[in-house]
């Protein structure tokens, strides 16, 4: 019963915080609508007793990427962010295109009362262990998943290279600019 | 669960908040009392006794002071910032256990604000939600030099987070091998604190001080960057940026981003006591002292503790010039996490042979 | 552990959030307002503020924040790890050992590009003589 009154209260501010991502002119305000939207998630992991999960999609998710979005967003800087120009062709069409599918899926679902092809079937639920989750977890991502977990660290690595190149470009060093005491 | 456990939840909560509040203005005086010491200064003295409630009498001229909003600031943003300052600093502490866990009746109190089995977490992810107040600030208030200070404080806060997550998983991994029949590691205060009672050789307090020295040092750095505290905090350096994040900020609303400064350093100091000095462990002499004394000495210990290594901080204030920007960077980066992941790595070796031997035997 | 052992955390989110309204919307009874165009302006040391502030910024923030993303996801799965370090034994030891070393590569790479250098009299020789770090994006 909780569980269903806590998804009704976290459901909102989740739903708004991506509407806000949307519509808000100022893109640093719409990050802080996703972060709001990635703070509501996290209550509903905790509401599933996913503690850790719940733990570390605020520490992954809200901590580190929505500061590395901030960053990105005080990097092009702000004005220039909220560039009105359409990109693709046609975006406005494929837009709704999509929500169109979207939709036709939710209902889809809602009609047929199979929810077992949406929500993941990929085995038995983890049993609510006493000591939490992290352990019930831990032992599943180093047993099955002990592959995928190296293949993260791989992941990581190749992440980075690709954002060292872009940040930076082979040549000789130029006369730089710089003032070699503060550069910020 | 019936209202009486309710209403035990709500008190155990209010103590907390009572708690930091009154700490914060025994801590601000102190600081200043500590740092005047060393400078061969009287510091406040005027406000109550020896000075004591100098806080206090600054807390009111704030309350009474204006407190702008600048033309050029996001009103909304600008206004939330505090609120952002604050919450997750209490929320740090409340996962840390300040005392032995009493008994009343058949009811046991936790003296913690919160018990979860993945506390350590909350505290990582509440301290990574205090960065979020900083760029608001800065960003908000349309103004150069709380920009930059913002942006500068994000960047130094990831970067020490980084070293400073990396020696609690040193802890955790310690704590792996002082209980005989746990899986692994806890991610729970209480029970770290828990495993880290008793002693070695009768005499040695089994506190993962002694073993993961390398992991204290590099936590308590890291514990120092991430409250902003000198010498790492060019985040508001004066000579360069005014105030930083906060120049723009007056009244109640500086008031705020203080009190959430001084609330983190005694988060922080009882953080690193928790996890390296055995939180409230220590003698009580049950059955010798009244019940009410052995019950209250835990908590007496912790604040002890705590309060080593808040003085430590100011201690640190008064020592040690500011760095400079590249230096802070090339600390955290280049000493501390690759120092901190060559320990971590060494600490599961040692462990490692230590429990089940040779890996190919 | 039962949803309600996060009550707490509820209580005083609640109480931490009306302390911080409650003090702000008091003061306001008690302050003066009063603001003029000079006071309303940004910060400058008692003169005019001729400069707009930056808008952008040195890319090298961009990269410090996707390290520390690399280094987070690290701690968390590093945790996990540690949670059952006495039934791994050995294999978890290994296998968070090779998790490690890709990452120290990660580190190492960066280090060496000059990423980390925010100065640049100590980037190191490799560095500065094959590549450089843009200033602004």
């Amino acid at each position: 019963m909780a569980e269903v009154i806590i998804f009704g209260l976290m459901a909102l501010p989740a739903l708004a915080g991506g509407v806000t991502v949307v519509l808000a002119r100022n893109p640093v305000y719409g990050a802080m609508g996703l972060l709001g939207s990635m703070l509501a998630l996290g209550v509903l992991y905790v509401a599933q007793l996913a503690h850790f999960i719940a733990a570390i999609h605020v520490v992954v998710y809200a901590g580190a990427v929505m500061t590395l979005f901030l960053f990105v967003i005080m990097l092009i800087g702000v004005d220039r962010a909220d560039d009105q120009n359409e990109r693709l062709p046609r975006q406005r069409q494929l837009v709704i295109l999509g929500v169109l599918g979207i939709v036709a899926t939710a209902f889809a679902v809602a009609f047929s009362g199979r929810f077992s092809w949406v929500i993941a079937a990929t085995g038995e639920r983890i049993p609510q262990a006493t000591n939490g989750t992290t352990v019930a977890l831990a032992r599943v991502l180093f047993s099955d998943w002990v592959l995928a977990f190296e293949a993260t660290a791989l992941l990581l690595t190749i992440g980075s290279a690709g954002a060292i190149a872009l940040a930076s470009r082979r040549g000789k060093p130029v006369d730089l600019p710089i003032d070699p005491e503060v550069t910020s | 669960m019936d209202w009486i456990d309710f209403l035990i939840v709500v008190l155990r909560v209010v103590v907390v908040f009572a708690l930091l509040l009154l700490v914060t203005i025994i801590n601000v005086w102190a600081e200043r009392k500590v740092v005047a010491d060393f400078q061969n200064r009287i510091g406040p003295e005027r406000a109550g006794p020896f000075g004591m409630l100098q806080t206090v009498a600054d807390g009111l001229k704030l309350f009474f002071k204006e407190s702008i909003i600048p033309a050029r600031s996001e009103v909304g943003m600008f206004l939330l910032a505090p609120f952002l300052a604050v919450i997750p600093a209490f929320l740090i502490f409340l996962n840390i256990p300040f005392g032995r866990p009493i008994t009343i009746g058949d009811r046991v109190i936790p003296l913690q604000g919160m018990d979860v089995d993945v506390g350590l977490l909350i505290v990582l992810a509440m301290s990574s939600m205090a960065v979020y107040a900083v760029v608001i600030a800065g960003w908000s208030s349309g103004s150069k030099y709380p920009l930059l200070g913002g942006v500068r404080a994000t960047a130094q806060a990831i970067s020490y987070e980084a070293a400073m997550g990396l020696a609690m998983v040193a802890v955790v991994l310690f704590s792996a091998t002082q209980a005989a029949d746990a899986p692994g590691g806890t991610l729970s205060l209480a029970e770290l604190v828990e495993r880290q009672s008793g002693t070695w050789a009768g005499i040695i307090p089994r506190w993962n001080l002694i073993p993961q020295i390398v992991a204290f040092v590099i936590f308590f750095i890291a514990a120092i960057a991430e409250t902003n505290r000198a010498p790492f905090d060019l985040v508001e350096a004066e000579q360069e940026l005014v105030g930083g994040y906060f120049t723009e900020y007056s009244g109640m609303r500086f008031a705020m981003f203080f009190l959430a400064e001084y609330i983190n350093i005694f988060s922080m100091s009882a953080l690193t006591a928790t996890l390296f000095l055995g939180g409230w462990n220590g003698p009580t002499w049950d059955g010798v002292l009244p019940v009410w004394l052995s019950a209250l000495l835990p908590f007496v210990w912790f604040m002890i503790k705590t309060y080593v290594l808040v003085f430590i901080f100011f201690w640190i204030r008064a020592t040690l010039p500011r760095l400079r920007y590249d230096q802070l960077m090339a600390l955290g980066w280049k000493r501390l996490i690759p120092g901190a992941l060559g320990w971590l790595m060494l600490t599961a070796v040692v462990l490692g042979y230590r429990r089940f031997g040779l890996p190919w035997s | 552990m039962a949803l309600v052992d996060y009550l707490p955390f509820v209580v005083m989110l609640v109480l931490a959030a009306g302390f911080v309204a409650v003090s702000l919307v008091a003061s306001r009874f008690a302050r003066p307002s009063n603001p003029t165009p000079e006071k309303l302006a940004p910060y400058e040391c008692g003169i005019t503020s001729e400069v707009e502030p930056t808008q952008r910024f040195p890319v090298k923030f961009y990269l410090v924040a996707m390290l520390f993303v690399i280094f987070d996801v690290e701690i968390v799965f590093l945790f996990a790890w540690a949670s059952i370090f006495n039934e791994l034994a050995w294999y978890g030891i290994a296998a968070a050992g090779i998790f490690t070393l890709f990452v120290l590569e990660t580190l190492v790479y960066v280090w060496k590009r000059g990423a980390l250098d925010w100065n640049v009299k100590t980037r190191s020789r490799y560095a500065r003589e094959h590549f450089r770090i843009e200033e602004a994006a």
